[in-house]
């Protein structure tokens, strides 16, 4: 039977309709492309360059082309303001079929995976049978706007009808409106850039520099075997002549990374630990994950590799110095994991955002702490605490490199893969999670478990 | 890529001033496609053999205008030679001059196709001699053919009959554009399991075939190739030629499996994938192969090893995968790319030499196995092919590369992955551990 319509779907389960989700929403996989530094391979790719890279090698891989898409959300955190429906041209110009649905999406560095929450929910509500979600940023191909003085020039003058009211509209420009603004780091309502929110967060939890390094070590050497492993040969899709990510450095050491010099809280004198090291550079790059009803991944032949469980945002107040900016997680993963009765002992791989090293350890800090756990976690003491042969095992941000939407994509799909693959070899169930801390004090965290 | 010559010597000018200082004129060759005739002009069949009359009638069943006796300047598509019942090396005169008396009014771009025996120490010495004789014939005459014409033969095993399903795929595919760039070859056809396809313009529909270094060149044009032809495809290339591997599986609407296959679980992953996306495996297309040239005498072991491995040892360890596997049950059918340079040499490449000739031994060793599940495995033998590598030869080198056959000039990818498709064709079932060159009789290498 050959339709040039669009089919619809039948009902989820019939008799059912408007009740509440009952089926699954699963990973069936994800590609990427390699991240690369600010500056280097991709510096003449645009967000819509990397993101179609990034959807037509995940097509490649599943043999998508000229599918309908249930839908497509994406976002970058960097963006033009010509790209106001960057997703929607990413799937124009893919292999995609040109009838599926896209929207934009934008939070902060949870973009990527609050994409991954939103097109799961509708999937298991029974809006959609298929997603895919996705970010991308490209801190090379930054955004530059005029200052508001010109801006405002320019829009008067367009508004101005008589020769004498141009003139005098013009004569309001000064030398100093000339000068383009680059994006900025900086949290609007502090000044201060995240390295220097966390340097705050870093100093009240006492994460001492060796431990920052050490935990840079493991992400790097955690991502250099999983590279020589080949666990990446179905989850990155090379680029520009990149096809590991360019920030990896799989020679490097504990030695090396003492070396480097502080470049956050250097207010903080002898205090300071924060380094490019264990820091996140700017970074490149696009990332997507294919989800899915079981319904649908079974009737295309596609693999089941976990489903997404729940999820849960937090945010917090970090402008009046009450917590710091990074660490709305931990609120958010105590929730998520009291909605299903679990702890953190009951999680076999933990996937938190290395923004810092020290966002990891500020974190872990604050779920081991009694007095935290029972003042601000309302609970009896401590959260619990991580344990680190679970944590961050393919390596994470401080190796591959941060594009800022595309993070929570790189990690869908790398703890979907995990946990399958982990499941299959141990015979039972495993649970990931998945943490992601964001500007603007905000944090979203998932919970996957294999298939 | 381009042969900028072969285009000056077929235009205006250029022609005029070739042809009057004797120059090679490379032929514009009749390549396949979609919806061509299978040749153009009337098909005269010679040799008074009752496999000649049984050709005859079925090329009358496919629509050609055949003839027993040639009509004088008349134009002929192809000429058939029956010379299956030689037994003496006298026998060859009457049927070969006749067929000689034609050989002017061959059209260009025609084709000159031998049906035999082959010789073997069974035979009275008389016959064997007659047997081998077209051997050296048809390989003579081939040389002599002009104007894109080419010459091949059928090797019919004894108790294969010349309309046997094999024996007709191969007729078919030396009398169309498929073979454009085969030349001064013969295919041996040994079995009776080929199924003549349904479709001829779709014979690989409903077909599951993985492609191996099918991110460019050879590789590409395969997996273009088998998905005209109606295969569904699983693309496989290292993680490192990704990018260019998923615009190819875009293109033919496959999947790509980024696999590096000298890993010792290649042959896992590719079924694993294949079972989980098709529910099976039907062919297998060996082409990833690399070159890591030196004189021996510079050799190191990287450059050994890394050939031998890539280029053979990851074969076989996928074949035996292949031949363990419930997957691969279907008329499976095996196709590796070796090299004329495994048959005749070539100086700087010992180890790639050495692969490729490895190749066409594992072969012939295979297609017991491969029969028994009643499959086959066969090779192609290129010769000088325009693709990026030979592009990147230096210009005196390629020139000769490219002239020194009888077609006067380069394959290109798709007349190899023509080659491909044929013998990963149901049809195309009888030919087993069979190397077939596809160099338009390259001078190197008999």
């Amino acid at each position: 039977m050959s339709i040039d319509g669009q089919t619809t779907a039948g009902p989820v389960e019939p008799g059912k309709a408007g009740t509440p989700a009952t089926r699954r929403a699963v990973i069936v996989g994800g590609n990427r492309i390699p991240f690369a530094r600010a500056g280097g391979q991709y510096a003449k790719s645009s967000n819509l360059d990397m993101l179609t890279a990034a959807l037509d090698g995940l097509i490649a891989r599943f043999g998508l082309q000229d599918e309908r898409i249930g839908e497509v959300a994406a976002g970058a955190v960097l963006k033009h303001s010509r790209d106001f429906n960057l997703t929607r041209e990413a799937v124009l110009g893919s292999a995609l079929s040109a009838e599926t649905p896209a929207y934009d999406l934008q939070q902060a560095c949870a973009t990527g995976l609050e994409t991954v929450v939103g097109l799961a929910n509708k999937i298991k509500l029974g809006q959609i049978d298929s997603a895919i979600a996705g970010g991308v940023d490209s801190a090379s191909d930054a955004p530059i706007v005029v200052s508001e003085g010109l801006r405002e020039v320019i829009l008067d003058l367009n508004r101005a009808r008589t020769l004498p009211q141009r003139l005098q509209v013009l004569s309001r420009l000064r030398p100093k409106d000339l000068a383009p603004l680059a994006p900025g780091t900086a949290e609007p309502r502090t000044g201060l850039s995240m390295g220097e929110h966390q340097a705050l967060t870093t100093a009240q939890w006492k994460v001492s520099r060796e431990a920052q390094d050490e935990l840079a070590f493991n992400s790097h050497r955690n991502l250099a075997a999983a590279y020589e492993a080949g666990f990446f040969d179905d989850l990155v899709t090379p680029y520009r002549g990149l096809s590991r990510d360019g920030n990896l450095r799989a020679d490097t050491s504990l030695e090396k990374l003492a070396t480097l010099k502080p470049v956050f809280g250097k207010n903080l004198g002898a205090g300071a630990t924060m380094t490019a090291g264990n820091s996140t550079p700017l970074t490149d790059g696009a990332s997507t994950v294919l989800l899915a009803s079981e319904a649908w991944a079974d009737a295309h032949d596609l693999p089941k590799l976990a489903a997404v469980v729940d999820a849960e945002a937090a945010a917090v107040d970090f402008v009046h110095g009450k917590d710091g900016l990074l660490m709305a997680p931990v609120f958010a993963v105590p929730r998520l994991l009291a909605r299903h009765g679990l702890t953190l002992a009951d999680i076999d791989f933990f996937e938190i955002h290395e923004a810092f090293a020290a966002t990891v350890l500020s974190t872990l800090a604050a779920w081991e702490d009694e007095e935290f756990g029972r003042t601000r976690l309302g609970l009896e003491g401590a959260f619990g605490s991580v344990d680190r042969s679970r944590l961050n095992v393919n390596g994470s941000s401080l190796a591959a490199g941060h594009p800022f939407a595309a993070t929570g994509g790189r990690i869908a799909a790398s703890l979907a893969k995990q946990l399958h693959a982990k499941a299959g070899a141990d015979g039972r169930p495993v649970r990931g999670l998945v943490s992601v801390c964001a500007a603007g004090g905000q944090g979203v965290v998932a919970l996957l478990e294999s298939l | 890529m381009t042969d900028t010559y072969a285009q000056l010597v077929n235009h205006g000018v250029g022609r005029n001033v070739a042809r009057k200082l004797g120059l090679p004129q490379p032929a514009v060759l009749r390549r396949y496609q979609p919806g061509q005739p299978l040749i153009t002009g009337p098909v005269l069949v010679q040799g008074n053999t009752a496999e000649a009359d049984n050709l005859a009638a079925e090329l009358l069943s496919w629509d050609l205008d055949v003839r027993r006796h040639a009509v004088p300047r008349e134009k002929l598509g192809a000429i058939i030679l029956a010379l299956d019942e030689v037994s003496h090396p006298g026998d060859l005169e009457k049927p070969i001059l006749s067929a000689a008396a034609s050989l002017r009014d061959l059209a260009p771009n025609g084709r000159l196709v031998t049906v035999s025996r082959p010789a073997s120490e069974a035979d009275s010495p008389a016959a064997a001699a007659a047997r081998q004789g077209v051997d050296g014939f048809l390989r003579s005459l081939a040389k002599e053919l002009r104007g894109g014409a080419t010459g091949n033969g059928i090797v019919l095993q004894e108790g294969i009959k010349a309309t046997s399903p094999s024996a007709l795929a191969a007729l078919r595919f030396f009398l169309s554009g498929r073979s454009a760039f085969v030349d001064g070859q013969f295919l041996t056809v040994s079995g009776t399991s080929g199924v003549p396809a349904r479709d001829p313009d779709k014979p690989l529909a409903g077909r599951i075939a993985v492609v191996t270094g099918a991110a460019r060149g050879i590789g590409a044009a395969i997996a273009r190739t088998l998905h005209r032809d109606g295969a569904s495809l699983i693309l496989v290339d290292i993680p490192a030629a990704g990018d260019q591997l998923a615009a190819v599986a875009n293109e033919v609407r496959g999947t790509a499996l980024q696999l590096d296959i000298s890993r010792d679980d290649a042959g896992q992953r590719i079924i694993a994938h294949a079972a989980q996306r098709h529910g099976r495996l039907d062919i297998m297309v060996h082409n990833a192969g690399i070159t890591r040239d030196k004189l021996l005498a510079n050799m190191d072991q990287v450059r050994w090893n890394s050939v031998i491995s890539i280029n053979i040892a990851a074969q076989l360890r996928i074949n035996e995968a292949l031949l363990a596997s419930e997957y691969f049950r279907k008329s499976p059918r095996i196709v590796s790319v070796a090299s004329t340079s495994g048959i005749a040499g070539n100086r700087g490449q010992t180890n790639y030499a050495a692969s490729k000739a490895g190749v066409m031994g594992m072969v012939r060793a295979t297609a017991l196995l491969m029969a028994g599940h009643g499959g086959s495995i066969n090779a192609v033998a290129p010769g000088f092919i325009e693709t990026d590598m030979t592009a990147r030869i230096p210009f005196a080198v390629r020139e000769i590369g490219r002239r020194l056959n009888s077609l006067q000039q380069g394959g290109q990818p798709a007349d190899v992955a023509e080659t491909i498709a044929f013998l990963a064709s149901d049809a195309a079932g009888g030919i087993n551990g069979e190397v077939l060159r596809v160099c338009g009789q390259n001078m190197v290498g008999a």
